[in-house]
């Protein structure tokens, strides 16, 4: 008997190219939420920010927990204009040892604001864990994903966006 | 299509050393672990000692825990799950998650696990080991770092991830 589609692959992107911004659009709204996947290297030390629908605005906001691998601690932003989706857990330049993994819970409804929850991961710089909020009660049709210093993605660093259904 | 897809899953019967998934399939983008474990170690904790393709070189950690009192972060292995002193029949949960483990980059996890008990203390960690090989995984291995044996009714399951 098949197995339930409940994690649909919705569109990747392995660069081949090194670029400092991704951007998935027209994303289909028939899924209840969304992950995005990320594995990468970066020309400088840089963060991950997503924005939601092109929306360059102060909507966004961030808390933060991490571990350096000295320090534990946490840190919120308010009134920003993108997620930061990491703190320590920052792009390596050498290797590809960043990895993340992002859920947006109902991204498609259109009552709601938009929250988010992420795991980021760098064994040479720190580990997090940060919830995101994006104030808009439009439905999510294109994340854009991006550096924080304009610091290129290495070639061979993979994006991916699944969707995920409910039961 | 599902793209989540079950590979394998150990229960253990009578004690084991360790658990060990051995010949993956090279055709996922990403896997994903789920355990249920606890060891035989005298104490209220051992710590799991994950090795890809039985290397146990070029591993570093980066943790960060909670006991139910302070935060702490390390770089120490720390990957904690319930030992013998913690309450009967509690196990550690723990998720793996291991994007491109078929690729020649550096293999990067993630993890997150949890060893509650309704006892004093507890621990709450996310975690990331890094394999600092490029060699595509072809099998995985837990085993007890401080303890000699996996307890029964310990489980763990492997599931491939699809990007396609």
């Amino acid at each position: 008997m098949p197995l339930p589609s409940t994690m649909t692959p919705i569109a990747t992107n392995t660069l081949n190219a090194a670029v400092s911004t991704i951007t998935f659009s027209s994303i289909p709204q028939g899924y209840t939420d969304l992950e995005l996947v990320v594995n990468a290297k970066g020309a400088t030390a840089s963060n991950l920010r997503i924005q939601f629908n092109g929306d360059t605005a102060t909507n966004y906001s961030r808390t933060v927990l991490y571990g350096t691998g000295t320090v534990a601690g946490s840190s919120r932003t308010s009134n920003f204009a993108s997620i930061a989706i990491d703190a320590y857990a920052q792009l390596d330049t050498s290797n590809f040892v960043y990895n993340s993994i992002t859920s947006i819970q109902n991204y498609s409804s259109s009552a709601t604001y938009k929250t988010t929850l992420t795991r980021a991961n760098s064994a040479s710089l720190g580990t997090d864990a940060t919830s995101g909020l994006w104030r808009s009660t439009a439905a999510i049709t294109s994340i854009t994903i991006f550096t924080n210093d304009s610091g290129n993605y290495s070639i061979g660093t993979t994006f991916t966006i699944y969707g995920i259904k409910a039961a | 299509m599902a793209n989540m897809i079950p590979i394998s899953t150990v229960t253990v019967g009578s004690s084991v050393a360790s658990i060990s998934f051995t010949g993956i399939p090279q055709i996922y983008t990403d896997l994903l672990v789920k355990l249920s474990l606890r060891s035989d170690r005298t104490a209220d904790v051992d710590s799991i000692t994950m090795t890809f393709n039985g290397s146990s070189t070029g591993i570093t950690w980066r943790t960060l825990m909670g006991d139910g009192s302070t935060a702490t972060s390390g770089t120490a292995q720390r990957f904690w799950v319930n030992s013998t002193t913690y309450t009967a029949n509690t196990f550690g949960n723990a998720e793996v998650y291991i994007p491109n483990y078929t690729s020649a980059n550096y293999k990067s996890t993630s993890i997150d696990v949890v060893t509650e008990n309704n006892a004093t203390g507890a621990y709450a960690e996310i975690l990331t080991q890094l394999w600092s090989n490029t060699a595509a995984i072809t099998s995985i291995t837990f085993a007890p770092q401080f303890g000699s044996n996996w307890l029964q009714y310990s489980t763990a399951t492997l599931y491939g991830i699809r990007k396609y």
